[in-house]
């Protein structure tokens, strides 16, 4: 990379964190609260991009590890009085462990096999959370309204020097979006580690990377782990972000839509997910907006979906990488 | 008029120009040779015929311009015999005669061709049911050359027929394609490197050198060719 | 014994329609290298479709057949106008328009039939025979049968025909079938359109089993055919069938016998299926692919 382009990079960072400490001055109340749910997407979404865009590995399961993280939170919160904000960690751990232990065995399948598969333990999720209803609370989930740990209480108001209000979405906001930003650096420094191109080297070509002295096994293990880590923290805040966990909110449909906000973001791109993020969050409502009869919101947002993937099938993260390489790349596209 | 005539043909693979201008005719029941390097354009010659590359320049077949789609080439009755033969290697050894006959209706036809064919090959009588990917690469070779038979076409493209093969069978997949050529009247425009036993069989020939064309002549023409003999025929 | 049987029977004939939705998934596998997540919104479709030609007094078999036309048109076309223009992107992107082609279908049809619950016509009596102490009921019977009916023929029509050769071969060697004069991207729109018509068949028949259906008639048996097509291994015709008879049988089986497993069916159907990837990685009958360097 050239100095400029370096410099470059950093001015975008910096830009990006500007633009996030700054929002809440600009936007409602309510626009905080599904700003933060954004930044909480984003986690996630950042998350599936080192196990899919490095490894090539397609997951469909992803929301499991988001619920598992998010029950860790509840009960350690409702159950054991502990403070939300220690719970975090604690949920990206569990849940590391867990993808950990997933995808040792599960890693032996190849792409197809293993995403229908990551498929089924989502078709599972919500079953099995029901099924232990003891720890879980069954259908009826865990509510921490009135739980002791939990900070960002609705009564929570701070008021800054300049007359700005703070309220609690403005808290969430901060939170999703400080550990958001976090995650974000730690995404960019695995991408230029030695262990981020191992796992490039795996997309590109298996053989070719074991025969350099990969270890596969243990690589894309590692990568699901860490990959499982950001969804279980995504998970954990969207408890913090609710108030509550049910097993109605971790259906197939939150594992398809972390996959469809990758695909819009662009997979291998980092700061763009934001944007496929923002798809998640903002598409169904803008559908919502032209139409509220049975089923139009969502012919709109599957048509929508289509089209952005027929127009940029390398998502906003492909567009960016048009606009900013080098004129020889446009001029002579590679095949 | 030639059956098939190039002019200043360019072909590329996206950055990389394969072709400059290759100018190239092969007649009617002619056996055309194209010689050359590795990377003299030899295979892209051929890509550029049978539409697998894309293409500008003048590409006529029977005097009429060349579709671009493989498909519609093929239809034309241009058999492409590729690099690396294109076996459907799951398939049966059938099925692949059956497929290089896809694009003719005349069921007779084809039946009197497989009988002409087991005068060549009698080993594809006894291997109708195998998979095909189980042959060995001589026989994989023969039938690629079968498969291209079938079709029935005016032009057949064979693309170094002798890759890693013994010298052997080289011979007389050579022999096969030169006599079932003179038997039923087709052309033939053959990409090789062993270029003795291709010019031995063959009425004319090209050297190419990086994408042009850089010799051209008959096949004995090329063989009296001082530099020609020195780089390609080795003695 | 007698009521193991009949529980076989049963399990076979909800098998059968999981094959059916299996083998559709298999064929757009084998030839667009792609997981149709749309596969069972499509044949909900059709199976609204069946409904409204029997809602507008169709005879049930003229509309049947008549479905399974449209079917096909609809299959060809979502591949024509959608599928192929993403076909040369990477499989992530190929995924999300058919997920993105899941969503548009199920809202389609919520949007036309305003989601209501519809009753699809039961073509088979609700008789049942003592065989023997087995109780078999004749709309299990049916089931079976028109489903091992429509295997045989696109059976036939694959080993049987020039079409068919040609589209196998797309799907093995399009580069070389392209040589041959096989039109390969129209093979693929092929697939696609003979992939909805074993679709439809399968949400005709499971559609009467559950007495009204809606727009979410399909979702659970996409499900159970992605894991008899994972079960029998992606590419096999042969193992999507076997996948999914074994599927059905085990499933009702486990269902009936272990009270645990009362209302865990799917996870253990899930848990059985990883079990034997684990040791068969491409399925029961799924070939490995020797990758070349």
């Amino acid at each position: 990379m050239t100095a400029f382009r370096y410099a470059l990079r950093v001015f975008g960072f910096v830009l990006f964190v500007a633009i996030v400490v700054y929002l809440p001055f600009r936007i409602s109340d309510f626009r905080a609260s599904e700003f933060a749910l954004i930044g909480i997407y984003f986690i996630a979404i950042l998350g599936l991009n080192v196990l899919t865009g490095y490894t090539g590995v397609i997951s469909l399961g992803h929301g499991a590890f988001m619920a598992l993280g998010a029950y860790t939170t509840a009960i350690l919160v409702a159950d054991h009085g502990m403070r939300d904000l220690w719970t975090i960690p604690l949920a990206g751990l569990l849940a590391a462990a867990a993808g950990a232990a997933f995808g040792l065995p599960a890693l032996r399948l190849s792409g197809p096999y293993l995403a229908l598969t990551t498929f089924g333990v989502a078709v599972a999720t919500p079953i099995v959370i029901k099924k232990f209803d003891g720890l879980t609370g069954g259908s009826g989930g865990i509510n921490l309204f009135e739980a002791e740990g939990i900070t960002g209480l609705p009564e929570f108001i701070v008021t800054l020097p300049g007359g700005k209000v703070l309220s609690f979405n403005d808290w969430l906001y901060y939170l999703a979006w400080t550990i958001a930003l976090v995650l974000f650096a730690v995404a960019w420094a695995i991408h230029h580690s030695h262990f981020g191109r191992s796992l490039r080297a795996i997309r590109d070509n298996e053989i070719a990377a074991a025969a350099s002295g990969v270890w596969l096994a243990s690589h894309k293990t590692l990568a699901f782990s860490i990959s499982a880590f950001y969804a279980g923290v995504a998970g954990s805040l969207l408890a913090i972000w609710a108030f509550s966990v049910q097993p109605g909110a971790f259906p197939v449909d939150r594992s398809i839509a972390l996959l469809v906000g990758l695909a819009v973001g662009g997979l291998g791109s980092l700061a763009p997910l934001a944007a496929g993020a923002a798809f998640l969050v903002f598409l169904p409502q803008l559908a919502q907006g032209i139409s509220k009869a049975p089923g139009v919101p969502a012919v709109i947002y599957g048509a929508v979906l289509i089209a952005l993937m027929i127009v940029l099938p390398m998502g906003v993260g492909g567009l960016l990488r048009w606009i900013t390489g080098p004129l020889t790349s446009r001029l002579y596209p590679r095949s | 008029m030639p059956l098939l005539e190039l002019e200043d043909v360019e072909a590329r693979y996206g950055a990389v120009q394969a072709l400059h201008g290759i100018t190239l005719d092969v007649g009617e029941r002619q056996v055309v040779s194209v010689l050359g390097a590795n990377g003299a354009g030899k295979t892209t010659t051929l890509r550029a015929i049978s539409g697998t590359v894309r293409r500008s320049g003048g590409l006529r077949f029977d005097g009429k311009t060349l579709p671009r789609s493989p498909e519609a080439v093929a239809r034309l009755g241009i058999a492409h015999v590729p690099e690396g033969r294109g076996t459907f290697a799951e398939l049966s050894v059938d099925e692949n005669l059956k497929l290089g006959a896809y694009t003719r209706r005349d069921r007779s036809g084809y039946a009197s061709d497989y009988e002409e064919l087991l005068k060549h090959f009698p080993w594809l009588a006894e291997r109708r049911d195998q998979q095909a990917g189980t042959l060995s690469g001589g026989e994989q070779q023969m039938l690629a050359l079968a498969r291209a038979f079938m079709a029935r076409p005016r032009l057949i493209l064979v693309d170094e027929p002798s890759l890693g093969l013994a010298p052997l069978i080289v011979k007389q997949l050579f022999d096969v394609l030169r006599a079932w050529i003179d038997e039923h009247g087709m052309s033939a425009l053959v990409v090789e490197q062993n270029a003795n036993v291709a010019l031995e069989h063959s009425e004319r020939g090209y050297v190419l050198e990086v994408g042009r064309v850089a010799v051209e002549g008959t096949a004995d023409e090329l063989r009296g060719n001082e530099s020609v003999r020195r780089s390609y025929l080795g003695y | 014994m007698a009521d193991v049987l009949q529980q076989v029977v049963s399990g076979i004939a909800s098998g059968g329609v999981y094959a059916l939705l299996a083998l559709a998934l298999v064929l757009i596998y084998r030839s667009t290298g792609v997981v149709n997540f749309a596969q069972g919104e499509m044949a909900m479709f059709s199976t609204f479709v069946c409904w409204e030609l029997l809602d507008r007094g169709l005879p049930y078999w003229v509309a049947f057949f008549l479905t399974l036309a449209i079917s096909f048109v609809g299959g060809v076309l979502i591949e024509r106008l959608v599928i192929h223009t993403v076909s040369r992107s990477q499989a992530l992107t190929v995924v999300t328009v058919t997920i993105g082609l899941l969503i548009l279908l199920n809202g389609a049809a919520a949007w036309i039939w305003k989601g209501e619950q519809r009753t699809l016509e039961n073509p088979f009596p609700s008789d049942t025979f003592d065989v023997g102490g087995v109780v078999i009921a004749a709309q299990d019977l049916g089931i079976i049968g028109v489903s091992l009916a429509i295997v045989l023929v696109l059976w036939a029509f694959f080993q049987r025909t020039r079409v068919g050769l040609a589209l196998r071969a797309a799907a093995l060697n399009p580069a070389s079938s392209r040589l041959h004069g096989v039109r390969v991207s129209w093979m693929l729109a092929l697939g696609w359109g003979l992939a909805a018509v074993l679709g439809a068949v399968a949400g005709i028949l499971v559609a009467p089993t559950q007495g009204s259906f809606d727009q979410n008639l399909m979702l659970p048996v996409l499900i159970f055919a992605f894991a008899a097509a994972v079960l029998g291994g992606l590419d096999s015709p042969i193992g999507a069938v076997v996948g999914g008879v074994v599927l059905g049988v085990v499933l009702n089986l486990v269902g009936a016998y272990i009270d645990f497993f009362a209302d865990l069916r799917l996870p253990a159907a899930l848990l059985l299926i990883l079990g034997i990837l684990l040791l068969r990685p491409n399925g029961l009958f799924g070939r490995s692919v020797v990758k070349r360097v």
